[in-house]
């Protein structure tokens, strides 16, 4: 590790400390199950606060349209099927900080009125089955000396990156194929058994409970109009300080590339492979957070010794996997642009060629069933606009 | 009906829901899913053998043909690609002396390749049975296949 | 007006129900959305994206075929970027899909080649992204083509909701998605019954009945052969279909003649062994009844007792419920009584020997394929059924044959096993084997005309998934004197989903019938596995209609007054249920593993 950026790093003016902070989790549960649920609510909603796995919905919103969703079976479901590539945040959270996620499962719980929630956790990370279980039990304890009426359970995954969809995570907690619903009906109302279901990342749930315990001045604070707050960063690639900050967001990314970078950065995929490749000219107009690329904590840096073909057919080849293959757009998409691209660089079909899977790319962008299908454009087509000739040479 | 599901059985019970936790424990012991284990799974849960395959098959850690007893599965996305996974790849299907997707003549190992394995920032990793190895090189890659019997 | 809300569909307003998809809000105001993966019989999918809309504030498209319209939505169904978006998945799907059409057997019946033709997609616009398929053709019955399948899951869900089987299911994922059965093993091989429903409802070729029409003209131009056919009931009131008549057109004398036209040498009737089936089923039942009431008699088996006619049917009994098939009446199906009277009782009228006899059955079923080829089916010395070909098939035939069949003058099966009754008609449709059983039991029974007017027996008819029927019996004829005053209990199901809930109340106890008929597909053999594609609840119910309206148009329509079937008990089986019965037109079945 370099030593000097870390520096760099932690006296960054964005730099910020709350995921990993020590919390009194027996005094934050006592507290929380003061607070009225609506309260719990309001102070959601005026903090800004939105979705950490990468969509950006409005945390407040979602838990009030849950509470006010007919019905007394209710459900929680913390998504830590953490597959995008170049993320790793919700292991080290859960990893370090499972408490925070259960009381933030918790406040969800009483904001909404569930009596039961499940943690879906990727199969990758079954090792941390055991602790993690451990830590659920002890919390259970917890729950029970304040006569709480909520119980959680660990769910795994079995590898399958589409999962982190919401819908399709609900359908392989029924037991089934993780193939994404038609939406509507929203998870809000019909999710886990077609009962209205919070579905929050597991991020997401630790500011929650930030924002409850603190209020929500000082997460306004931080941040921009449309990106209250800070972020849990995954950082990869061609950099010498690679792993986890934790940063405002709306920061520039060419400051981002100053602190990360290699001083060689080319390029910066923001979002993981379903999100947007920006190049170097672009940097320092590029805003990160909800009004310019958003990311669900992937950085992935790329500097010039990298082939940006090579680093496109990755991603095509992981979608063409990891495609659930129910749609139409998404199966047969995913498929001719990884085979298109492979025929473009060998020649047997004409650079031209690389417009008609634009076109691919753009009908499965709208056309898809689900944010899988629909996001492979963003990859593709900033990929193949700033680097059209790696991809054709 | 086979011992082994029969007792997860009697733990998880057999709401459809179960059903995953159900062949996630069949394959923590047996590593794969018998044709046999389908079918009980399937009488279990009162759902056709078709249904259970179907499902099975949508997970890639859910193997429905016999593995080797440790399976080696090396990430193969983005950012361990960038930091050479192949060169580990290789140095493992030499030690081995079998290709990826194969298992080991005395049945020790099955090497596979998986899709990102969320450590990216400690690139080229990959995972024994649920044992994490990072920051491979080849010689520490051949180290870590000495751990398993 | 709390039911309906107000939309706009391509500037046009109209106020529909409220809880209509797009896709039905728009097909009843004349709009046309194409489709592939809907189907009205099941549940929706929206997987194909073809019905995809523009509606406004989304920058998606919608699936018409899976959002509810809701109140003041703007629905436009004919934007550059839809139709540019259906284009483009219909280019897909052909780059997925082996676009030798003339070499399928759907060429000129397909979905995906009619909305290709629709849109002007050649199929060559993206990377043809061929795998090695193989063609799974181990069922007798039906062909399973994974190289033109387009993942619509229609197949699936027809298994798995009307069938309640799920021999199919999905496999894989991303770009190894197929439709398989368990372990990927051949149809043949697995839980599959041969009903054929996921024909009926494959848009392409990638599921299609066994093709045996080669080997009958084969048959029919052996002169050393001598050809005869029979058809089930429920092809003459769907043939036309095939042949460019609207559904329920009854064409029943049009396609004796075309038979014949076809070279055929004698036109039988299935009908006949329908009626025959009553005389050996009823007297089965009548024996079983009187084995439980009164401890006399031999046990013919337990009660309830299943009706037997239909070959998915039992297939599926064999495989999931085989302590149950003590149940099974032992009464073969007409198609093979048929088989085993033709290659005797026939032959040896005609002087014919039974070898050189060839039986064609046109049957509205692809599990008859099957059945025929079962080893027990085999009485007459010879394999009693040697072609069974669809209603389908039938029509291919006499286009190929270049029969102008609307000219064709209406005439009449030949004699020995020809002559038919309302009643044999009536088991083209779901309820019509009790309806047929009840009016010869009962006049056995109590010598009086079921008392039910115009002999309908209203409560056995209908597209219900289940139906029951209760009638006291009373002023029992003296032989039967143990059925006085007991009711009988009958009940009917018909989609292998419906059979499923009868049997497990009966598992439960919660089904105290006496005789229960059960038939593998929706709506009876006139929605059969073999019938003309597409199938819907209105072309079904138009084919109900139509068999109703046969059976009400013929002069005997009680089974038990049929001339022929007296006559051949008088000169050759003697009495039902008797020794030659029990032998020639009695059999037996198989438990099957479940998986």
């Amino acid at each position: 590790m370099d030593n000097r950026k870390i520096n760099d790093i932690e006296k960054y003016k964005k730099r910020v400390h709350l995921m990993f902070s020590e919390l009194d989790i027996k005094a934050a549960l006592r507290e929380i199950n003061a607070l009225a649920p609506e309260l719990i609510i309001t102070e959601l909603i005026t903090s800004g606060l939105r979705g950490r796995g990468g969509a950006g919905f409005p945390t407040g919103k979602k838990w009030e349209m849950v509470s006010e969703a007919e019905g007394t079976e209710k459900y929680i479901v913390c998504n830590a099927d953490e597959g995008e590539p170049g993320t790793f945040k919700d292991r080290e959270i859960l990893q370090k900080q499972a408490a925070k996620v259960l009381l933030g499962m918790t406040a969800c719980s009483k904001a909404v009125g569930a009596r039961k929630g499940f943690i879906y956790l990727r199969g990758e990370y079954s090792y941390m089955r055991k602790d993690l279980s451990a830590q659920i039990e002890a919390f259970h304890k917890l729950l029970n000396d304040f006569k709480i009426d909520f119980s959680i359970e660990l769910r795994m995954g079995s590898g399958a990156y589409v999962c982190g969809e919401e819908t399709s995570l609900l359908e392989s907690l029924e037991g089934r194929r993780g193939e994404a619903r038609n939406k509507p009906p929203y998870p809000v109302t019909e999710g886990f058994m077609g009962k209205p279901t919070v579905v929050n990342n597991v991020e997401t749930l630790v500011y929650a409970v930030y924002i409850i315990l603190e209020g929500t001045d000082s997460f306004i604070q931080m941040g921009t109009k449309s990106s209250r707050g800070a972020k849990v960063f995954c950082v990869s690639g061609d950099t010498p300080v690679p792993g986890i900050y934790e940063l405002e967001l709306g920061m520039k990314l060419s400051d981002f590339v100053d602190l990360f970078g290699d001083d060689d950065t080319k390029a910066v995929q923001v979002g993981g492979v379903s999100g947007y490749c920006v190049p170097r000219k672009n940097f320092s107009k590029t805003i990160i957070g909800f009004e310019g690329v958003p990311t669900g904590g992937s950085m992935m840096l790329f500097n010039s010794s990298r082939s940006m073909y090579n680093v496109l057919h990755d991603y095509l080849e992981f979608f063409s996997e990891e495609s659930c293959g129910q749609c139409t757009p998404c199966r047969i998409g995913c498929q001719q642009l990884l085979k298109g691209i492979e025929q473009v660089k060998r020649g047997t079909k004409h650079s031209s060629y690389l417009d008609n899977l634009r076109e691919i790319a753009e009908t499965m962008s709208i056309a898809s069933k689900c944010g899988l299908g629909q996001s492979v454009a963003h990859p593709f087509i900033s990929t193949t606009d700033y680097f059209k000739e790696e991809i054709i040479y | 009906m086979n011992t082994d599901i029969q007792e997860i059985i009697s733990k998880t019970g057999t709401e459809r829901n179960r059903l995953l936790p159900v062949m996630q424990e069949v394959i923590s012991r047996n590593n794969y899913l018998s044709e046999t284990a389908m079918r009980d799974i399937a009488k279990a849960f009162d759902i056709s053998a078709a249904e259970v395959y179907g499902v099975a098959t949508f997970y890639s850690f859910i193997d429905v043909s016999r593995l080797g007893r440790n399976v080696i599965r090396i990430c193969k996305t983005i950012s361990c690609d960038l930091k050479g996974k192949t060169d580990i790849i290789n140095a493992i299907e030499k030690h081995l002396r079998i290709k990826l997707g194969e298992t080991t003549p005395d049945q020790k190992f099955t090497f596979l390749q998986t899709n990102c394995i969320g450590w990216c920032h400690q690139s080229p990793a990959m995972i024994i049975n649920d044992k994490v190895y990072t920051e491979l090189t080849p010689e520490k890659a051949i180290v870590a296949l000495e751990e398993w019997e | 007006m709390q039911d309906k809300v107000h939309i706009t569909i391509n500037s046009k307003e109209f106020d529909v129900d409220k809880d209509l998809t797009i896709l039905d809000a728009a097909r009843i105001n004349g709009i046309n959305i194409p489709t592939l993966c809907h189907h009205a019989d099941l549940g929706i999918a929206g997987n194909c994206r073809m019905c995809l809309v523009d509606i406004s504030g989304s920058h998606l498209l919608q699936p018409a075929c899976a959002t509810v319209v809701t109140e003041g939505v703007e629905i436009q169904t004919n934007t550059r970027r839809v139709r540019q978006t259906r284009k483009e998945l219909i280019s897909l799907l052909m780059s997925e899909h082996d676009t030798n059409c003339l070499r399928c057997p759907k060429n000129g019946n397909c979905e995906l080649q009619d909305l290709a033709a629709e849109y002007g997609v050649d199929g060559n616009d993206y990377i043809q992204l061929s795998a090695d398929y193989t063609i799974d053709i181990s069922s007798p019955a039906i062909i399973k083509d994974d190289s033109k399948c387009i993942r619509c899951q229609r197949c699936v869900r027809t298994c798995e909701e009307l069938q309640g089987v799920n021999a199919l299911a999905v496999v894989n994922k991303g770009g190894e998605l197929r439709i398989s059965t368990f372990l990927d093993k051949p149809l043949h091989y697995v839980v599959c019954t041969n009903c054929g429903q996921c024909v009926n409802r494959c848009p392409t070729g990638a599921l299609t009945e066994k093709n045996y029409v080669a080997d009958v003209w084969n048959a029919i131009d052996d002169p050393s052969k001598h050809v005869v056919v029979q058809t089930a009931p429920a092809v003459r009131i769907a043939l036309g279909e095939s042949l460019g008549y609207p559904a329920g057109e009854r064409v029943t004398g049009k396609m004796v003649s075309a038979l014949r036209g076809l070279g055929f040498d004698k036109v039988f009737d299935t009908n006949f062994t329908a009626d025959l089936t009553i005389m050996e089923e009823g007297t089965e039942l009548l024996m079983r009844l009187k084995h439980a009431l009164t401890g006399e008699g031999k046990s013919h088996g337990a009660l309830p007792q299943f009706s037997s006619c239909s070959p998915g049917w039992i297939k599926y009994l064999e495989h999931e419920y085989p302590d149950l098939l003590n149940h099974l009446s032992t009464c073969k199906s007409p198609q093979q009584m048929f088989g085993t009277l033709a290659k005797t009782y026939y032959a040896d009228i005609a002087g014919i020997d039974p070898a050189d006899i060839t039986v064609v059955s046109i049957m509205p079923c692809t599990a008859k394929k099957f059945e025929a080829q079962r080893p027990e089916m085999t009485d007459s010395g010879f394999r009693d059924v040697d072609y069974v070909l669809t209603t389908r098939e039938l029509g291919h035939m006499i286009k190929e044959a270049g029969i102008d069949f609307d000219s064709l003058e209406d005439s009449s099966c030949d004699s020995l096993l020809g002559a038919h009754t309302g009643a044999a008609v009536l088991f083209g449709a779901t309820g019509g084997v009790m309806e047929a059983a009840l009016r010869t039991a009962w006049e056995i029974v109590t010598g009086r005309e079921i008392p039910f007017t115009n002999l309908d027996v209203t409560p056995v008819r209908g597209m219900a998934g289940v139906k029951s029927a209760a009638i006291k019996i009373e002023n029992a004829l003296p032989a039967w004197s143990f059925l006085e005053g007991v009711e009988l209990k009958v009940a009917v199901a018909h989609g292998l989903a419906n059979v499923k809930t009868v049997l497990q109340l009966m598992k439960k106890g919660e089904a105290d019938y006496h005789f229960i008929e059960f038939m593998a597909c929706p709506g009876g053999c006139l929605g059969g596995g073999g019938q003309p594609i597409r199938t819907t609840p209105e072309i079904r119910q138009s084919r109900m209609d139509a068999v109703y309206a046969e059976d009400n148009a013929l002069p005997i329509r009680k089974s038990h007054l049929n001339p022929e079937v007296l006559h051949i008990y008088k000169d050759f089986l003697g009495e039902p249920c008797g020794e030659k019965s029990h032998h020639l037109l009695h059999t037996s079945y198989t438990a099957r593993g479940k998986y």
